[in-house]
């Protein structure tokens, strides 16, 4: 935390870009082409086109209505769940259409897991609840599944809070424990990404900033893409940031969501190329 | 500086006097005033029927049998074989309408609910709950007895069409109040939807369908029209609920209880008090079973 505060004091220092295209650390595992989302006749989002790269942390950042958390849902289908909710444009993963006919969702989420805003373990003991995606999966053996629930606890920073009371019930758990609890379920599948809808909105500050240090020990195995309403989170978190804001249409007043700015989170921080961006990033709107 | 012993504290921190202090009383007391009108009915049901029937309850009356006729006197015979055939029936109607409700409502809130066939169970299982009971003691009596007997199995299928409804609209209601979050939560694991309904949707709803399912076999339980023709009544034990006419409590009491003889009549009494008492033991049997699948619950 202290060292990416002083990296950014030292980018205000030397307001130039860092790049101007962003580089490529690692490989794109995500590309999307003129992305759009509707929710029945209600275009929610327009034109998304963006990359996420392998091992690096993504925010998704931008005023409440602009579409972040749709897009994010897209990358595992989840939008699916939806029965109104329909996607125009291409979304690739590791070079295989999302949307493509006889691409199974399931399949798809097992790779791309999500952690979700509001923490929800399900009514269950704590050892289930980890247990419960690898069950599904297939795992029977029980010395496999308990090397999974401990190490999907371990890489959650959870595993010392309840090694005791791994048979009792996850709804004991307090928010930022059940939200560590959920990241761990997510992990145990050992999923390629980790989608996170603004995991930490509901938790307090300690339990938020264990939550992102557990991000950072966890980015070298999984792909992270997190929303975020919290642009400190963004800078101490992630490798890119994209900004997404809403259009208005003067005449009809329809809004939709649309990405204005997408780079490395240096860059939309300090030295942003969109005026919004500039306005959002600085507190001088939404 | 206030002295709290003076007895007139400095601030009032009760309820402002004056109207909104008597509509809150007024409300109180008309809540307890419901809640009696409740409970007395109940209450004086409850101990007639232990009061008038509670002598003649013995391991004779329960288990002996055959039912003696109505002019012999209480103490001879027993509802031995109305206890079967009650146990067999409902139980047997249980098996067939319960899974059934619970499917049905299971398709409307996680499969079809949006579609035409969705609603359209939902909208049948509605007007079901409204057909009087005699009524479907009728059809079932002009589709199935009429071409193959009476039997207990009869009065099960006719015990079941009642049961059906009432299993649908209140499991249907419980998995409603399942929260999305949760289906979600096990989506994003990779899960399929049958594998969403089996391990997360009905887990969390259990302890409701339970309820509901209790609801509909203790009403049916006591159900005594549709009985009566597809059962007809007979005085020994059938243990065979397939074949063979059977008897019921329910349609014991029925045919007990308007005879002038006193045997007869506190061998109703006796036979009412012995369908709440197994009403009553089904519904803490179940209780404690589903205890144990919401231990997590709380």
């Amino acid at each position: 935390m202290e060292e990416s505060e002083q990296q950014v004091i030292q980018h205000l220092a030397v307001p130039e870009r860092v790049s101007d295209t962003p580089q490529t650390t690692g490989e794109s595992i995500f590309d999307m082409r003129d992305v759009s989302v509707y929710y029945g006749s209600f275009r929610a989002v327009t034109g998304v086109s963006l990359s996420i790269h392998e091992n690096e942390i993504t925010a998704f950042i931008g005023p409440s209505g602009c579409g972040k958390t749709t897009v994010l849902r897209t990358l595992n289908r989840m939008n699916d769940l939806i029965p109104s909710a329909r996607v125009e444009g291409d979304i690739s993963y590791r070079g295989a259409g999302l949307y493509d006919n006889g691409v199974s969702a399931t399949a798809v989420r097992r790779r791309i897991g999500m952690v979700f805003q509001k923490p929800n373990p399900f009514p269950k003991s704590i050892y289930d609840n980890v247990a419960y995606g690898p069950r599904i999966n297939g795992e029977r053996n029980k010395a496999v599944l308990h090397e999974i629930v401990e190490r999907s606890l371990r890489q959650a920073a959870l595993w010392d809070e309840v090694k005791d009371r791994l048979s009792k019930s996850a709804l004991g758990l307090s928010g930022g424990q059940a939200q560590r609890l959920c990241i761990a379920r997510t992990l145990a599948v050992e999923p390629d990404v980790v989608l996170m809808d603004e995991p930490c909105s509901a938790l307090d500050p300690i339990a938020t900033g264990k939550i992102e240090d557990l991000m950072q020990e966890i980015k070298s195995q999984f792909t992270i893409v997190i929303v975020t309403h919290n642009m400190q989170q963004a800078t101490r978190v992630s490798d890119r940031t994209a900004f997404y804001s809403v259009l208005r249409d003067e005449k009809t007043d329809v809004r939709t969501g649309t990405l204005v700015e997408y780079d490395q989170t240096a860059n939309i921080f300090e030295n942003p190329r969109d005026s919004r961006t500039q306005a959002y990033v600085t507190g001088r709107m939404g | 500086m206030a002295t709290v012993s003076a007895g007139s504290p400095v601030v009032d921190l009760r309820e402002p006097a004056g109207w909104r202090r008597n509509k809150n009383r007024i409300a109180t007391v008309a809540m307890w005033l419901a809640l009696l009108l409740a409970i007395v009915p109940l209450g004086f049901v409850l101990e007639t029927v232990i009061a008038k029937g509670a002598s003649i309850i013995s391991w004779q009356f329960l288990t002996g049998g055959p039912i003696p006729p109505n002019v012999l006197p209480a103490g001879t015979g027993g509802m031995g074989p109305a206890v079967i055939g009650t146990l067999e029936i409902t139980g047997l109607a249980a098996l067939l309408a319960v899974p059934l409700g619970v499917l049905g409502a299971v398709y409307i809130n996680e499969y079809g609910g949006r579609g035409i066939l969705g609603r359209l169970i939902g909208f049948m299982a509605d007007v079901m709950t409204g057909v009087p009971s005699i009524v479907m003691g009728l059809f079932i009596y002009t589709i199935w007895v009429l071409h193959f007997g009476v039997s207990g199995m009869a009065g099960s299928f006719a015990l079941a069409c009642l049961m059906l409804p009432v299993v649908i609209r209140s499991s249907d209601e419980m998995l409603k109040l399942v929260p999305q979050n949760l289906r979600e939560a096990s989506y994003a694991l990779g899960a399929t939807k049958a594998r969403v309904t089996v391990t997360v949707v009905l887990p969390a709803a259990i302890g409701g369908i339970v309820s509901g399912a209790l609801l509909a076999i203790a009403r049916a339980a006591g159900e005594t029209a549709p009985l009566l023709f597809c059962i007809l009544t007979v005085t020994a034990t059938n243990a065979n609920v397939f074949s063979g006419a059977n008897t019921a409590l329910s349609t014991q009491i029925f045919a007990n209880a308007n005879q002038v003889f006193a045997g007869a009549q506190a061998r109703a009494w006796g036979a009412a008090l012995t369908l709440i008492a197994i009403t009553f033991i089904l519904m803490i049997a179940a209780r404690i079973v589903t205890a144990r699948f919401t231990r997590y619950s709380r």
